[in-house]
Formats: C-alpha cells, structure tokens, sequence
C-alpha cells in the first residue's frame, strides 16, 4: 500500500473530492478545453487576464483523481502569476513527472511536489498534466480543444 | 453413403473441465506483477496465448518459414499445406459450407472495412441506409460512417434499454426499404450483451437485407455456426480467442463474396496480369491480397484446435459460472453500479464505483496483480448513453477462477479504502 499512498496522498484526494476554483469564470476572457481520448477526462479552464497577469482562474470538468487534483491545485498555484512564470511553472512540473534527474523538486513547486508519486506511473501523466497544457492553450487564446493524445 | 466415423469430424472425447489443468497450458498466466500473482481479467481486450499456438508459432518459423502458394520447394509446400488446413479449421469451428468463404484477414476491424469497402461500394449508393445498434464497438461504427459519407448513404443506429439490451421492436422498425446491410455485435464489449441476433438476421432477411455480425468477442465464448445462425458476413479477431495477434477472419456466404469487387489489389489474389487486363482470383484469394500473415494463420488454426478439444459448451459453462459468481460478489460492494444487465450476458462486468474514477481502480488493481481494463473501451456512444465518462471493465477467460473473483472483491474494498470512502 505504501507506494500506492505515494500517488494517492490525503492532498490529492482532498483536491479530487473539493476541488478549488471549480466551475465557469463568468468574466473569462480565455478559455479552452482539454480533451484525454484515452480514459475520456475533460477539462474546461478559464482564465482572466490583467495584462500579462492572471488574474483569475476557474475549470471545469470531470476525470480522474489524479486530473481533477491536478487542476484544482494548479489553479491555486498559478493566480496572481504572469504568464511566463505560469510557463515555467508547468515546466518545472512536468520535469518532476517525467524527469530522470533524482526526484528532488524544485521549491517553487511548493505543494505540488505531491505528484512526484506520478513518475512510477508512466501511463497516468497525462492525467496530470492535461490541465497544465489545458492552461497553455487558453494563454495562447487556442480555440481548437487540446488533446493529450 | 458410408457409416465409418469421420476421424476429423468426430468428437473429441472431453474430460470434466479442469482450470487447474487448463492453467497449466498458458505461460504468461504464471508471473507476478507488483509482487503479487497476476490475476488477469482484460480478456475483452486480448487473451493470453497456450502453449500449442505458441509452439505452431515456433514450429513455423525454425521448420517451414517459407512463403505461400508461390514456391515449388518443399518449405512453401509445407507452409502453403499448414496455412490451407488452418483455413480448413476455421471453416470447420464457424461450420461454414466451404474454404471459398473463410478469408484471411489482420482482424475484425480489417473484416468490417473489407465489407464496407467492397460490398459497400457495389451496393450502396446515395439515400440508402445501414442499419446498426448502439452498442457497437466503434471498428462496427466508423467504417460505415466512412462509407456513408462516401457514397451519401444514411447510417442508422437501433436503441438499447436501460439493461443494455437490443430493443427489437425499434430494430424492426428502423428496417426499410432503404436499409441494404445490418452490422450487429454478437457479443457486446462494453456491456457483455447478447443480442438476439437470430431475430435480427430473421427480421432483415424477411426484406431480404443481408447481416453481418461482429464476432469479435462471442468467439471465444459462444459456439457459432454460421450456417445455422444464417448470417451472411462474421467477423472475428485471432487474438481474442487465445491466438496471435494481427490475424482474423471474414466469414462471408460465397454468393455475396463472388459477387464483390476485390478489397485490395496485388499479389495473390490475381490468375494473371497484363497491363490491359487483370482477371482475379477465386475464391477466398480474391481477397486475400499480398502475402498474408502465414504464422498467424498457423497460430489460430492451433487456437481453435485448442478450445475446440476443451469443448466450447465447456467453457461456457465454466465462464456463465464466474459470470453469475462475480456478478453476486460484485453487488455486494457498496456504490458499485453494473452497466450493462442484459438477461443474455457472457463473460464480461462493466461497472462503476461512486465518487472513483474507473482510470484510478485501474491503477489501484494493478498494484494488486490484478488486470481489468478503464475507460471507455472503444464504444463512447455507450457510455453515452448510461452517462459515464468511463467504466471498469472486468472479462473472463477459460482460465479464470473463483478465486480469482474473491482476490478481485478485496482488491476493490482497499480501493475504497484508498480513497478513504
């Protein structure tokens, strides 16, 4: 069990059954929709920009725990960011999933560390980071859906 | 006519159904995964093989690894003699009327597309309808929607009920005038239904509509008699019924076959060649262009020799057993939702559980040793249509056990645990 309490920690199951920020942002000004072919998740994120700053962020969706963890607490960690800093972010984030160096992740990641536990599932990747490149999308004001396929 | 017993036709003495035994023929079934025994119960997506079609396979290439129905030499003979009595095989395990009606194909998806390709281009034309159901998997509904987008044909599709059942009168309603091909599953993947598929080709036939049925799951647990069943086109997939992949057959009556244009065009399926004229074929190697997959043929002849000495009457009866054993144990678990509770099931339990995602009981069960599939198994009109995004998918094979079952209810009450419900 104990490998297994490395992906499903009490954050991620607390973020999966009360996401944050869940539900359509009425003053979006961008927005887009994340589509994984492969377990049928969906995710719709929202975005209000002031400037080059996000100012306010929502989603919507359904998914696993994993994607709906992911994109509750990506929305927490990404508002009130620039866009760029949003980029790197998601960088950072999807070298702790997929990265070979040692899994020490960096301090700017703050809680989301959590999903280091995602390495050892290869397969379950993209539902942690179908949000992330949902986010990507909407910041480049992308109208077609995304997919993680 | 004489009364001498027919070795090849007569029955195989069957003892008792042993899966103790039965386990013992199938390699792979004996490993562990997270450190604890395999159970495997993503049979709907592919079986494991037994040692005889593993030992066809190797028998092929370390002895007659030669191309067909070319070479003079001995190895093509042998190759050519071991992939025509493969052929004789399937005829014998589907009871077609002749070889001329068993083709060689990668699988039940190319069978479909073959038919939608070359009946479809023969016979269907702008305004006509092909009717389906919406259970289909989507290789029973994409080629068609390709073919109607073609030619302007119309694809209907037949509804199912709250139980994931054909409903007939709707079927039979939706048969017209227009209607020039039924495509039916004999054994739904997402839900384990039956359809009555015996008043469906009755129904069409009586407006004199050909069917063609999508045996990709039933095979390996149904007996199928294609003469008696009266369909005019089966489709079935090698590896489902504990063969190779990449190889699969189209049954199809010789009357339709003959009358359709070839499918590919190259090798094989010619007589001769010249740059004004090309005359095809006969029968079945019209349509088996190129040099066909000769092991895999090999592999399903000895697949179906296989289950056909374990009787297949046996192994549903092994199989009906898990079904009902697990569909009791599987209720008992709190927030456990059964899609798909057609009075005429085999082998498979779709299911969800409330407030987890099929995708992460996969993951959980995995980590127990246990195989199922999540997701929405290549039929998204059906989740569609029961309101989930996805299930868990749990199917039987001959080799699975009560105990088994059991393994697989703890497995799903820590599943629960995990996530603290």
């Amino acid at each position: 069990m104990n490998d297994l309490r490395d992906l499903y920690q009490e954050v991620l199951l607390d973020h999966s059954k009360r996401p944050r920020n869940f539900g359509v942002l009425e003053d979006a000004d961008h927005h887009a929709v994340g589509h994984n072919p492969l377990c049928g998740d969906k995710v719709v994120v929202y975005l209000r920009m002031e400037g080059d700053r996000i100012a306010d962020i929502r989603f919507q969706g359904q998914g696993c725990a994993v994607s709906q963890a992911s994109a509750s607490m990506m929305t927490e960690s990404v508002k009130g960011k620039t866009r760029a800093e949003a980029e790197a972010l998601f960088e950072r984030f999807h070298e702790l999933l997929t990265g070979t160096e040692p899994e020490t992740a960096s301090p700017e990641l703050g809680k989301l560390a959590i999903f280091a536990g995602v390495r050892k599932y290869p397969v379950r990747v993209k539902c942690a980071t179908l949000a992330w490149h949902t986010l990507r999308a909407a910041l480049e004001r992308k109208a077609e859906m995304v997919s993680t396929e | 006519m004489s009364s001498a017993v027919d070795p090849v036709c007569s029955p195989t003495p069957q003892r008792p159904f042993d899966v103790g035994r039965v386990r013992e023929d199938f390699p792979a079934l004996h490993q562990r995964v997270q450190g604890k025994p395999l159970i495997y119960l993503d049979n709907a997506a592919t079986t494991q093989k037994p040692r005889p079609v593993l030992e066809a396979l190797r028998r092929f290439y370390e002895q007659d690894c030669s191309n067909v129905h070319r070479g003079v030499h001995t190895l093509s003979q042998r190759a050519t003699e071991a992939y025509e009595r493969a052929r004789e095989t399937v005829r014998r395990f589907l009871n077609a009327r002749s070889e001329e009606e068993i083709i060689f194909v990668r699988g039940t998806t190319e069978a479909i597309n073959l038919v939608a390709h070359s009946f479809g281009r023969a016979r269907v034309r702008a305004g006509d309808e092909i009717l389906i159901s919406a259970m289909e998997h989507h290789s029973n509904i994409v080629p068609w929607q390709i073919l109607c987008e073609e030619t302007g044909a119309r694809l209907r599709v037949a509804p199912i009920n709250d139980e994931g059942e054909l409903i007939l009168d709707e079927f039979e309603r939706l048969l017209t005038a227009r209607t020039r091909l039924v495509a039916i599953t004999h054994l739904s993947n997402a839900l384990g239904t039956i359809p009555p598929v015996r008043e469906v080709i009755q129904l069409a036939h009586a407006r004199g509509i050909p069917v063609l049925l999508d045996g990709a799951q039933a095979v390996a647990h149904l007996k199928v008699d294609v003469q008696e069943l009266d369909c005019d086109f089966y489709a079935f997939s090698g590896h489902k019924l504990y063969g190779p992949t990449g190889i699969g057959v189209l049954y199809g009556k010789a009357e339709w076959l003959e009358a359709m244009p070839p499918y590919q065009g190259g090798g094989d399926m010619i007589s001769s060649v010249t740059f004004e004229k090309t005359t095809y074929n006969r029968l079945p190697y019209k349509f088996e262009a190129g040099t066909p997959h000769i092991a895999g043929a090999i592999g399903l002849g000895a697949a179906i020799e296989y289950v056909t000495a374990l009787g297949l009457d046996a192994i549903a009866a092994h199989e009906r057993d898990l079904l009902i054993y697990a569909t009791e144990a599987l209720s008992g678990i709190p927030g456990l939702r059964l899609i798909g509770t057609a009075r005429e099931k085999a082998s498979i339990l779709s299911f969800t559980l409330e407030g987890i995602h099929p995708h992460d009981i996969g993951t959980i069960l995995d980590h127990e040793g246990i195989a199922i599939r999540a997701g929405h198994h290549c039929a998204q009109p059906v989740m569609e249509r029961f309101g989930v995004p996805a299930t868990a998918r749990v199917s039987f094979a001959l080799y699975n056990t009560r105990e088994e079952v059991d393994a697989l209810v703890t497995a799903l009450q820590k599943v629960r645990e995990v996530f603290d419900l």
